[in-house]
């Protein structure tokens, strides 16, 4: 009962009659003979990993997992939760979606192209531009992307990436990671209050920025104010204008398009995954005169051989397995399944259910916001702009010793810095603001 | 074995062809809401259009969808260089506990769980490819090439040859990957023709290393299935010439257990853990791409590294380190975190005897599917996948009319060294008598003329798609659609 593990690996078909008889058919005694391996390399297979039976593997996974503690958080800086509906879940995991690879053969694999169609279809709802791929790893790695995006079809020749001061430092350090080798040099322009200084942006740019990035929400929670602005500045230097937002905020704040973005950027998970400590979807969007330019995958419409619709992939010619070291991006696997997730929890919110859950994290960022300010010893929110989600708040304490007796009361929190903690609420943690309250008013 | 795939189509008696398909969302019902904000009226967009679908017609639009869609569980599934294995369904379990929907941001000491699993994958992953230290971080193959490169560029640097080795050095049969994840980091890609024996030539490996040798990406088994016998020279030319080697991790299908990477001379490598550890493929990800190194590169690996605290026996503590020269990060967290998960949870279930196991019957799979077609297989002996040639055929032709048989076809047209590839990859999950129908299949459209093969797929969702039509009339959105 404990599966099969003593032969070999449970994951196999073969009796020992097959596999005599397939070894027969070969021409070899045994399996060893098939190895073409040198005796100098050869291994002797001992890993000293332990086998175990599925239920004995379940529970010792359970087990290592149970070993996190049960905190209730409200954290957020990037990686955001929102309910997921039963329904993701049951069809995502349907296993024709979650067993099959990518759409190389795509009469017998419409079904995800379709999925990811719709899911290209309501990002480009949400952004106003033209273009949305069919993923990208996260955030921070679109935003590179956009980056080499921008300086590949830019006229003139720059090296400068303009992000803000609230840029988490996890991006940059993506970001930089990817645009070293393209010999791009990111550099970092003031903000105020919260937002794009766009006196101070218009300081920096010149005709040696290739792109300059903000976002929508931002980092710390503030909704931006200026972002035409922005987007003239960008506009008038021949700069791309990238801004970072995600699928829920997107549902009420202005259309990305409509402020000049030229790409939008952002983890499109904050819809379709719980809390999964970081992973999640990049989304990437841009507008239609790039389209041969862009990383990823794209899927579209054509037709069959007997006149009916149906989906592709497309443009694979910009992709690495055709166009190799002059290819768009290097990626290859993606976060497909992520995406059908995303655009099922889109679709079962629906447009009515999407702007209800945005206007949710602007009213309940401002109510904790407003009790939090009313606690002795904290002041919030720090910023006196509009919030989504999340907001910064001062604490007399420091932020380090805020942060871990919350902890200890069950709570997480983010210490930003010396006296600022960061807090994200949701309709996923909403129903334990009231008992987060009294944790602050115990130990701030 | 025979094959009809689903075909929903709204209205089936429509007068034009073109009409019948399973509408897209927007098709069967949009609603526009005005969107009324507690923002000001400046900071928001006037309105919302978007697919309103109830619960039930939702479920009934994507359960549709998945019966149009074939995967590992609908068929046999060959293939080469992606290793579609089963997927344990309790990896997805496991990964969808509550204990795993952690936030990355908390204290190192409440995520004690989170941290000792990724701590003993990395420990895994370090035995079973003879690394020293291992990074999680990558989220996809791709990725894990990129950050291996990068380590060796921070690797030449701290020499003061961070400038003059500016070069990358890829086989010609290598996946396109190498050479774009190369390019990323800003090398010059030296392209590799392969020996005649399909395997690297030696001579002409001395002569492309050098003092501008950065690394040599390498997969071995190559995508030919051969191993490369001759590993231990090929180290020696690269390690003489003051490069270094880095191991792709996609064939490490073939080795496990058999042979480790570590132990043949390379100094990085990528585990694709959603080829070899079977985590699903998921319509193209996610996965992960862990990258395993030498002791004396592990200071450079990505931000932040998982570490146990202190040895203290059953109630060993974690903490996540910045290695002290790190590259910096290629993800803004740390990875596709549910993959890892079920990475860990497979690994756990197979254990030593699985391992070894898998890979031994990968590699007898693919020689008795090989040993039972009548294509003609020109490079041997591979292992656990091979590459057969379609003659006369064009293989893409006999892709798309093998999927008529009930079957995903072989990787097609690649590599190169071959004519009309069929790149065949049985994996270890296929029993006997799944691997006669396959042959059946191949044989059986080898038998079946030109005009035959062109008019296929008949018996599939969508019959043969125009791919120039979708790229000369880009749709890419449902409003493009509209608009036209």
């Amino acid at each position: 009962m404990s599966g099969r593990n003593e032969r070999g690996t449970p994951y196999a078909s073969h009796t020992d009659a097959e596999t005599e008889a397939m070894l027969s058919a070969v021409g070899v005694e045994g399996v060893d003979d098939l190895f073409d391996i040198p005796a100098s390399v050869a291994f002797d297979g001992e890993f000293g990993i332990e086998s175990r039976s599925e239920r004995e593997a379940e529970r010792h996974v359970r087990g290592l997992l149970a070993r996190n503690d049960d905190l209730t958080e409200f954290l957020g800086r990037g990686h955001y939760e929102h309910y997921v509906p039963s329904l993701v879940d049951h069809i995502s995991q349907r296993s024709e979606f979650l067993t099959s690879y990518t759409q190389y053969q795509p009469e017998v694999t419409q079904g995800f192209l379709q999925a990811l169609f719709e899911y290209q279809s309501m990002l480009v709802e949400l952004t106003g531009l033209e273009i949305v791929n069919a993923s990208m790893y996260d955030h921070a790695t679109a935003l590179a992307e956009a980056a080499l995006l921008a300086a590949r079809v830019r006229s003139t020749d720059g090296d400068r990436v303009l992000v803000p001061d609230y840029l988490l430092e996890s991006r940059r350090d993506v970001l930089e990671s990817y645009t070293d080798g393209a010999g791009l040099s990111v550099e970092t322009f003031d903000t105020d209050d919260g937002n794009v200084d766009v006196d101070a942006l218009a300081d920096a740019i010149d005709s040696d920025a290739v792109m300059v990035y903000a976002e929508n929400p931002t980092a710390l929670g503030t909704v931006e104010e200026r972002l035409d602005a922005v987007g003239d500045l960008a506009a008038d230097h021949d700069a791309m204008f990238c801004l970072g937002s995600d699928p829920v905020a997107l549902s009420v704040l202005e259309e990305p398009a409509s402020v000049g973005a030229d790409v939008v950027v952002g983890d499109a998970a904050a819809l379709g995954l719980p809390t999964a400590y970081g992973m999640g979807l990049g989304l990437f969007a841009c507008r239609e005169e790039f389209v041969r330019q862009v990383p990823g995958r794209l899927v579209g419409a054509s037709e069959d051989e007997s006149g009916r619709r149906s989906y592709t992939l497309t443009l694979q010619t910009r992709e690495q397995h055709i166009r190799r070291e002059r290819a768009t991006s290097n990626i290859c696997t993606n976060q497909a399944w992520v995406a059908l997730r995303t655009a099922i929890h889109a679709a079962s919110l629906g447009p009515g259910g999407l702007v209800d859950l945005a206007n949710d994290c602007v009213r309940l960022a401002a109510d904790l916001a407003g009790r939090l300010d009313e606690v002795e010893g904290v002041r919030a929110p720090v910023h006196d702009r509009h919030h989504f989600r999340e907001f910064v708040a001062r604490t007399d304490r420091p932020a380090a010793a805020v942060a871990d007796d919350l902890e200890a009361e069950g709570f997480g929190v983010h210490a930003v810095d010396d006296h600022r903690v960061q807090v994200c609420i949701t309709d996923a943690n909403e129903h334990a603001a009231d008992r987060l309250v009294a944790a602050f008013e115990e130990v701030a | 074995m025979r094959y009809d795939q689903a075909r929903w189509t709204h209205d089936a008696d429509a007068e034009s062809d073109d009409d019948r398909y399973e509408p897209l969302l927007a098709e069967k019902n949009t609603e526009e809401v005005a969107v009324d904000s507690p923002l000001p009226d400046d900071l928001t967009r006037e309105d919302l259009e978007l697919p309103a679908l109830s619960e039930p017609q939702l479920a009934r639009h994507y359960t549709r969808l998945s019966q149009m869609n074939y995967g590992v569980d609908s068929g046999p599934y060959p293939l080469g260089s992606c290793t579609m294995k089963y997927n344990p369904k309790f990896t997805e379990d496991v990964a969808a506990l509550g204990d795993a929907a952690v936030h990355h941001d908390r204290s190192d000491e409440s995520l004690q769980g989170t941290l000792g699993l990724m701590a003993g994958l990395q420990d895994y992953l370090a035995r079973i490819g003879g690394m020293d230290a291992v990074s999680l971080q990558p989220p996809a193959g791709a990725a894990g090439e990129f950050t291996g490169i990068l380590v060796a560029k921070a690797f030449h640097e701290q020499n003061g040859e961070g400038e003059q080795r500016d070069e990358i050095i890829v086989p010609d049969s290598a996946h396109g990957t190498n050479f774009a994840s190369a390019a990323l980091a800003g090398y010059d890609v030296v392209e590799l023709p392969s020996g005649e024996d399909g395997r690297v030539d030696l001579e002409a490996l001395e002569a492309a290393a050098g003092d501008r040798t950065a690394l040599f990406m390498l997969t071995n088994p190559n995508t030919l299935g051969l191993f490369e016998r001759d590993i231990e020279e090929i180290a020696d030319i690269v390690h003489d010439a003051g490069g270094l080697l880095y191991y792709d991790g996609a064939n490490l299908n073939a080795l496990l257990g058999r042979a480790r990477p570590g132990d043949m001379g390379f100094d990085i490598m990528h585990y694709n853990v959603h080829k070899t550890f079977a985590t699903p493929h998921g319509g193209g990800g996610p996965g992960a791409g862990p990258v395993g190194v030498t002791d004396e590169l592990a200071e450079f690996l990505p931000a932040p590294r998982v570490r146990e605290r202190e040895a203290s026996g059953d109630d060993a503590r974690y903490e996540r380190f910045e290695p002290e020269h790190t590259i910096g990060k290629v993800h803004g967290f740390e990875g596709n975190w549910l993959v890892l998960v079920k990475t860990y949870a497979y690994i756990a279930r197979l254990g030593d005897e699985g391992l070894d196991d898998a890979s031994a019957k990968a590699v007898l799979n693919a020689n008795y599917l090989a040993s039972q077609i009548d294509y003609d297989v020109p490079f041997e002996p591979f292992h656990h996948e091979f590459v057969a040639s379609a003659g006369d055929q064009d293989a893409a032709d006999v892709a798309k009319r093998m999927l008529d048989y009930g079957v995903h076809p072989p990787t097609t047209k690649w590599p190169e060294i071959v004519s009309e590839a069929l790149m065949t990859e049985p994996t270890e999950i296929e029993s006997k008598e799944t691997l006669d129908q396959l042959a059946d299949a191949f044989d059986a459209v080898a038998g079946e003329d030109d005009e035959t093969l062109e008019a296929a797929p008949e018996r599939t969702t969508a019959r043969r798609i125009d791919q120039t039509d979708a790229a000369r009339n880009l749709r890419l959105s449902w409003q493009a659609i509209d608009e036209e």
